[in-house]
């Protein structure tokens, strides 16, 4: 089956604490998988573990029934953590354009200029991201679920800062991406304004 | 829908573009880490200015007795050189760590070695290359004739690539570290000295007529072997430390 992530019995120490033992789930085209849990249960170790940025203590995670970690499997996945990974002294059209080259997928300036107006940020985008407010700057980073195609989204809090407007837009693009045989891995206080998927309790 | 089917064919493009795009990633970094720098002048002009203003005060502090110049002369300006270095080798990979782009950086489809020789490029044209300029100009303090500007110059042409790497190397190992900036010099200057050595030692070859060859010569091999080895290391080192 093309595009299938499986977490197989995987456990997370941090220091001496251990975090979680034991997940285990897969998700597959055109589903959704929301990670929920009170604050310093793991769900960021977790997602960063799913993306291969950290290692499991034990058990793994396969993409298509490979290890991941490939190129493959990295031209596939779009991961959005919690910081912002946007520069403060380039412009949000800089940041985006640039982040785009370093993906390997180039945009075009007008390609770029169309995701951040569709973010919103439609006369900001030659403005330094060190002048936009928090929300502005997330949307910054979210624009990149418009330019760049990927299979795999992860998303780690994505509605944080964001509007009522924006998170809308931004869960009804998870919505789109889903339906057309995406898949989205999330994790979010907030209640999600998606149609039913797959939950994982920590 | 129509942004999810626009994606499929654009998995296609990149699919069929292949290798192509890998050396756009690393110009691409090189580009933005430039363009970074630009927007932060105060940064890079520290460094140039601490290189001219220390090695200015040695021959402020012992006065005019050329001879005695002229035999410290070189290890001064190599000192000074690593030192200079050495002030924008922390910011190298800790600014993108903070903000979260080297995570990016990390799950890129391009090969982080090439995202990593990107940034040490830029490292070294925003501190190293000034150097390189700036040296046989602060050489005529030191009263050092032509050829032996000329040599210091050549030098440290080869000689800071292989500090900017070594360094990358350092940077790298010390990213997650608390209080990392002392520990970085702790690692990384020991491991300068080779360069240093073969680098002020080619000067005072020049001068006492032996000749510089054999001292550049190995300086080359140094950055040859530092270009070969550093780019993996430091990924390497990255990806530990970024668990």
């Amino acid at each position: 089956m093309p595009g299938m992530l499986t977490a197989h019995r995987l456990t997370c120490v941090r220091g001496t604490r251990p975090l979680f033992s034991g997940v285990e789930f897969s998700v597959g085209p055109g589903n959704w998988a929301q990670i929920r849990g009170p604050n310093g249960v793991g769900k960021t170790s977790l997602l960063r573990i799913l993306a291969g940025l950290a290692q499991p203590e034990e058990g793994e995670v396969r993409w298509n029934g490979e290890k991941i970690g490939s190129e493959e499997f990295r031209r596939e996945l779009m991961y959005l953590g919690h910081r912002a990974a946007v520069k403060d002294d380039l412009t949000a059209l800089e940041n985006l354009t640039f982040s785009a080259e370093m993906d390997g997928v180039p945009i075009a300036r007008e390609q770029a200029e169309d995701a951040l107006a569709r973010f919103g940020l439609a006369g900001r985008e030659d403005l330094p991201v060190r002048f936009l407010s928090a929300g502005q700057k997330r949307r910054v980073l979210l624009a990149r679920t418009v330019t760049r195609p990927a299979r795999l989204w992860i998303l780690d809090e994505p509605f944080t800062a964001l509007d009522v407007k924006a998170v809308d837009f931004v869960s009804n693009l998870v919505a789109d991406h889903v339906k057309a045989g995406g898949i989205a891995v999330l994790t979010s206080h907030q209640a999600i304004p998606l149609p039913p998927g797959q939950v994982v309790d920590l | 829908m129509s942004i999810a089917t626009q994606g499929e064919g654009a998995i296609g493009a990149v699919r069929r573009s292949g290798e192509g795009f890998s050396m756009t990633a690393l110009t691409s970094v090189l580009r933005r880490d430039l363009l970074l720098a630009m927007r932060r002048k105060a940064e890079v002009l520290t460094a140039l200015f601490f290189f001219l203003i220390v090695s200015s005060l040695f021959p402020l502090g012992i006065g005019p007795e050329p001879a005695l110049l002229r035999k410290i002369g070189p290890g001064v300006l190599w000192v000074g050189a690593l030192l200079a270095t050495m002030l924008g080798l922390q910011r190298m990979f800790y600014s993108d760590h903070l903000d979260g782009t080297l995570e990016q950086m990390v799950l890129s489809s391009a090969p982080l070695p090439l995202l990593v020789m990107g940034k040490i490029i830029a490292h070294w044209l925003v501190s190293g290359l000034p150097v390189v300029i700036l040296a046989p100009i602060l050489g005529l303090q030191f009263d050092l004739d032509p050829g032996a500007l000329w040599i210091l110059a050549l030098g440290l042409l080869i000689g800071t690539p292989v500090l900017s790497l070594i360094g990358a190397v350092g940077a790298a190992l010390t990213l997650g570290v608390r209080g990392g900036g002392a520990l970085l010099s702790l690692l990384v200057l020991p491991l300068y000295i080779p360069t240093l050595i073969f680098g002020a030692g080619a000067v005072q070859a020049h001068l006492s007529g032996q000749g510089a060859g054999g001292h550049l010569s190995l300086l080359g091999a140094l950055l040859a072997l530092a270009l070969f080895f550093v780019p993996w290391a430091t990924t390497a080192a990255l990806r530990i430390s970024l668990e």
